[in-house]
């Protein structure tokens, strides 16, 4: 069956078993493979996505169901022409070292972009401690992750490429 | 996951036919637990039905002394509605401790009851506040309507519309989570309504069930005095994560912690 997808702001139709997942499609039919497989029952939260701008777990989406929406990926944060250039999220999880292995970063980072849509640029740590409670890290204790989002959060207040592409 | 036929029909009726139409079925709101069920294999049907692209059936209203919630109206838009928080704010903040914010944003008021898992957090609310469940072939009464470990009065194929919770003078959930599931060990849904005390315990034993000393208590004084020392009784379940003499007193701290939020 074909489902049409917009992901990181290409339009195209897929063809997909009604089974297939959404983290499935994106990794073994697309090649996005910063998407990552931890738990694979929705709890640990390295397969965040964002689904019409707001963030889901893709472990437990089916593809087929997603028919129109917009799905971006990690790889779809930065504008395709920035040039190697991170989003502003991505920047601040680097500048303050806010992971080690890095197997959850990138739901970490959607994740860090959900809490800015919700609760805005000026988020306080207790409440990004909180928000985190879907996203399992094994490494760091958290505390450099939360610092991360803090900041990224008040980078993208001026960041020119401060809100994802989603279209 | 076994592969499956899908179907996204635009209708409640589609819907039904679809299911009507034979074989193994299951719909699928937000997917959240009847996925996890089916790549365990617990649950293997022929055929998915997706409601998701049904118009109608989400969003809130409030007539009167009722709060109308859509079946497909997920949990993030519980939490965080104004009409859910003016009218009934227990059951917002209810909302607002289920699952994990990615989950809450798939997650639907529907798919909780149709499945009616016996630590769900909805379930308590419903049949603490007293309410109904509206589907396409009329409604339940929010009092006859749990029957059990996943069983509910819904008939195969009969397919959750809408909610209606009635409102309570105050009302307020307290659950002890279990740290990876996110469900309930023990829940406590206390609500001070029209007719009176009602406490719902979820979590605790094979479903979800009224808690008539702990009423009886709180009849006499709604307070947090009130509930203290109060251990569950009954036929209380027994697992890894908690003995049953571990819930019963539990459910006593969780009813405390519920009465202090409501009042």
């Amino acid at each position: 069956m074909a489902t049409t997808l917009t992901i990181n702001g290409t339009t195209a139709a897929h063809d997909v078993s009604p089974a297939t997942l959404l983290v499935d499609l994106l990794r073994d039919g697309l090649g996005l493979t910063g998407t990552h497989i931890g738990c694979d029952t929705s709890q640990c939260g390295a397969c965040n996505v964002l689904i019409d701008g707001v963030a889901v777990k893709a472990c437990t989406v089916l593809a087929i169901g997603l028919d129109g929406a917009a799905v971006t990926t990690i790889e779809g944060l930065a504008p395709k022409d920035s040039a190697g250039a991170l989003h502003p999220m991505q920047a601040a999880f680097r500048e303050h070292h806010g992971l080690q292995c890095g197997f959850c970063t990138p739901g970490m980072v959607i994740a860090g972009l959900e809490i800015v849509r919700r609760h805005g640029h000026g988020v306080d740590e207790a409440t990004i401690g909180h928000e985190l409670e879907g996203n399992l890290c094994r490494c760091t204790g958290y505390r450099n992750i939360v610092t991360a989002i803090s900041a990224g959060a008040k980078a993208m207040a001026t960041a020119s490429m401060g809100a994802p592409i989603d279209a | 996951m076994r592969e499956f036929a899908y179907a996204r029909p635009d209708s409640v009726a589609a819907a039904a036919a679809a299911f009507a139409a034979g074989g193994e079925a299951a719909f699928i709101a937000g997917g959240h637990t009847l996925l996890p069920a089916m790549k365990s294999r617990l649950r293997q049907p022929d055929t998915i039905i997706d409601l998701a692209a049904i118009p109608g059936l989400s969003g809130v209203t409030r007539q009167g002394d009722m709060l109308w919630i859509g079946a497909l109206t997920t949990h993030a838009a519980v939490a965080t509605d104004a009409t859910v928080a003016a009218a009934i704010p227990g059951l917002a903040a209810l909302a607002m401790l289920i699952g994990d914010p990615q989950a809450r944003n798939r997650g639907t008021l529907g798919g909780v009851l149709a499945n009616n898992d016996p630590s769900a957090d909805y379930p308590a609310a419903l049949l603490a506040l007293g309410g109904t469940v509206e589907t396409d072939r009329g409604s339940h009464d929010a009092a006859d309507y749990f029957q059990g470990m996943f069983a509910t009065a819904l008939a195969d194929g009969e397919i959750i519309t809408r909610v209606g919770f009635a409102v309570p003078r105050r009302s307020a959930y307290a659950k002890f989570r279990h740290p990876a599931s996110r469900y309930a060990v023990v829940g406590i849904y206390v609500a001070d309504t029209a007719a009176g005390v009602r406490v719902a315990v979820t979590g605790a034993g094979p479903g979800v069930v009224r808690w008539p000393e702990a009423e009886a208590a709180l009849t006499v004084s709604f307070a947090p005095a009130a509930a203290h020392g109060l251990v569950l009784g009954g036929d209380l379940n027994t697992d890894i994560h908690a003995s049953a003499e571990y819930r019963a007193h539990l459910a006593g701290v969780m009813l405390e912690r519920a009465v202090a939020a409501a009042v």
